[in-house]
């Protein structure tokens, strides 16, 4: 809960342009990295990245649509600790650019539009107060009422214990979200990512239609600390890991950075049913981005984001013609 | 004579003044809330449940003590009640793992639940748990999707469903059994996100500023009345429950029935969507964007 770690590559000198691994210690080339998606290729580590490097890499390239970026924090109980809760806020807006801890839009992943929402371990440990609660509300709600899958990419310390029972309340609320969309019929897929504890594995992120980590992620509700503190028991090797959770049957895969987006992409198109590929053939990834597939899906997503933000000036829930006809 | 004995001693009896400064009605509650003589789950069913009949088990490996549950009769309305229990002489208190349960305890009362909403039975629940065990078992059995799981259950429930806090209110495994219609709350009772221990150990580094982290953490039932996370405060005699567990039990019944005959007014769907409802508007957020205020409130300070 709050710890905040840096990511990596924004920790690694600039000056020298190279990036260290963490778990292997070799030195990369930074710009190689990049292309890498940041995955070690020494150890194949998969180093923690930001929630706008994530969108870069899953989404097909130019399809996202930012929204509800103006959710603004308040601070409920005037929590102080060592530093007042504001104060932590604006540092944590500084250190990783971002408002909040998570970012929310509308994009195409893979050719097939989606509502789309990344935590940012980065912001005050990925913590869920009640703007991340609100923003995973819309995004459930958007994606309920336009029948949009709803993809989520999880990372978090736990509760943003700065907001007190309010942020406690966010799990109720994440969940009641679930409910949402089970009613609208919808697809919701999580990524769990490194790492992913507390209060959101054990609300919304949990409670998706399909649930996948990346290889190495920690995951776990309470932590070897808090468990070694109250029950003094061994931990086992590999405790809270994404391959002991697949193992113990936690999970339903646990995919390699590389493979995601075309990963997603399966899951969405074999959740959404109806007809597939011809018999022996496995429609690949190819002409992502181009072809009377890719722009439909492009066109509805971004209608999608056009018709939430009027609809959030007009205060209007009524669906408007132009997203109604856009192709689903 | 040793200048740095002085300044330890100086030292301690400083921070022994800055903990006796913080140390207001809030720790007063915690410790009440905590109380080994406070009534717990099994004496309200006691009091207030005709002809308690317990149903044990998830139906899929074990029976967790930690949550009970069964059917009964509340003044005359027959009913599904569900309750952390924590025990009070030490043998109960290992016996039910002090409220702290295991995946197995939630898997029980999603079981139960889905009794309830079968045979269209309201359904009440008790809140009384420093939180979900932590344990390595627990843990690997599926701690986390456990309490989701509860949650998302409670949320779906066609029948109304009452919380009532009478406790510790600790955390996710509290909320697990908390996510209902209404909320009523104990006047001594807490419902907090983490253990101000917990939450000092964090924010302080030091797990000895317990009492001025419960301060920050507004636990007590006056408090997150005003926030809007409870309906009720359910008075309590003075110097709390235990004085008086008869009276206690009393008065939490009043405030049951008040909610059950409101709730049962409402036909089941308005009732569901309400509840998901109530539980969207928690929180504070401000939005530029948006016509309408986006918080209940707007205390804000940013």
């Amino acid at each position: 809960m709050n710890v905040t770690v840096e990511i990596e590559h924004r920790a690694t000198d600039p000056q020298r342009h190279d990036w260290v691994c963490r778990s292997c210690h070799t030195h990369s080339d930074l710009a190689a990295m990049r292309e890498l998606l940041y995955v070690c290729p020494q150890c194949g580590y998969h180093a923690r990245i930001g929630a706008r490097e994530r969108i870069r890499q899953l989404t097909d390239p130019g399809s996202f649509t930012e929204l509800w970026s103006g959710v603004k924090t308040l601070d409920p109980l005037g929590f102080v600790d060592l530093q007042t809760y504001p104060e932590r806020v604006l540092e944590a807006q500084g250190k990783t650019g971002l408002a909040e801890a998570i970012v929310t839009g509308t994009a195409t992943i893979a050719d097939t539009a989606c509502v789309l929402a990344v935590m940012d371990f980065g912001f005050m440990g990925g913590s869920m107060g009640s703007v991340v609660g609100e923003k995973l509300w819309r995004s459930a709600e958007l994606a309920a009422g336009e029948h949009l899958p709803l993809v989520a990419v999880c990372s978090s310390g736990g509760a943003r214990m700065q907001e007190g029972i309010l942020s406690l309340m966010q799990m109720a609320k994440t969940s009641c979200a679930v409910d949402l969309i089970t009613d609208a019929g919808v697809q919701f897929i999580a990524l769990l990512v490194d790492p992913c504890t507390g209060g959101v594995v054990a609300s919304f992120a949990t409670l998706a239609d399909i649930c996948i980590a990346e290889p190495g992620a920690q995951l776990y509700f309470s932590g070897p600390r808090v468990i070694q503190q109250t029950t003094r028991e061994a931990l086992p090797a590999g405790f809270g890991s994404a391959e002991r959770n697949l193992e113990l049957g936690h999970l339903d895969a646990v995919v390699p950075r590389a493979d995601l987006r075309d990963k997603l992409g399966a899951y969405l198109r074999l959740l959404k049913g109806g007809e597939g590929p011809e018999r022996g053939e496995t429609r690949g990834p190819a002409g992502r981005g181009t072809g009377r597939l890719a722009e439909a899906a492009l066109d509805r997503a971004q209608a999608v984001a056009a018709y939430a933000r009027r609809a959030l000036v007009r205060g209007d829930r009524e669906s408007p013609d132009e997203a109604q006809d856009a192709p689903a | 004579m040793h200048l740095s004995e002085e300044i330890e001693r100086v030292q301690t009896k400083l921070k022994t003044l800055r903990h006796e400064a913080h140390r207001h009605d809030t720790w007063v509650t915690v410790e009440i809330a905590r109380h080994k003589e406070r009534p717990r789950t099994r004496d309200y069913i006691a009091h207030l449940i005709d002809g308690f009949e317990e149903l044990k088990g998830d139906r899929l490996r074990a029976d967790d003590p930690a949550i009970v549950g069964g059917l009964g009769w509340f003044r005359g309305r027959a009913v599904l009640v569900v309750g952390h229990q924590k025990g009070r002489t030490l043998d109960e208190q290992t016996l039910h793992n002090f409220g702290m349960a295991r995946p197995e305890g939630y898997r029980k009362a999603q079981r139960l639940f889905a009794l309830a909403e079968r045979h269209r039975l309201p359904v009440l629940t008790f809140v009384d748990t420093p939180g979900a065990y932590p344990g390595v078992a627990a843990e690997e059995g599926g701690q986390a999707r456990a309490i989701a799981d509860t949650m998302l259950r409670m949320a779906r429930l066609s029948v109304p469903v009452v919380a009532t806090i009478i406790g510790e209110g600790g955390s996710g495994g509290a909320l697990a059994l908390a996510v209902a219609d209404r909320v009523l709350m104990q006047e001594n009772a807490t419902y907090s996100v983490i253990s101000p221990e917990g939450c000092a150990a964090i924010l302080w580094r030091d797990a000895d500023y317990a009492a001025q982290a419960a301060e920050s953490l507004r636990p007590t039932a006056s408090q997150l009345y005003d926030l809007g996370v409870i309906e009720t405060v359910v008075r309590e005699p003075r110097g709390g429950a235990q004085k008086d567990p008869e009276a206690a039990a009393e008065a939490v019944g009043a405030a049951i029935t008040d909610a059950l005959d409101e709730l049962q007014q409402l036909d089941p769907e308005v009732r569901r969507r309400q509840r998901r409802e109530r539980f969207r508007r928690l929180g504070a957020w401000a939005d530029p964007e948006e016509g309408l205020p986006g918080a209940p409130f707007s205390p804000s300070r940013m």
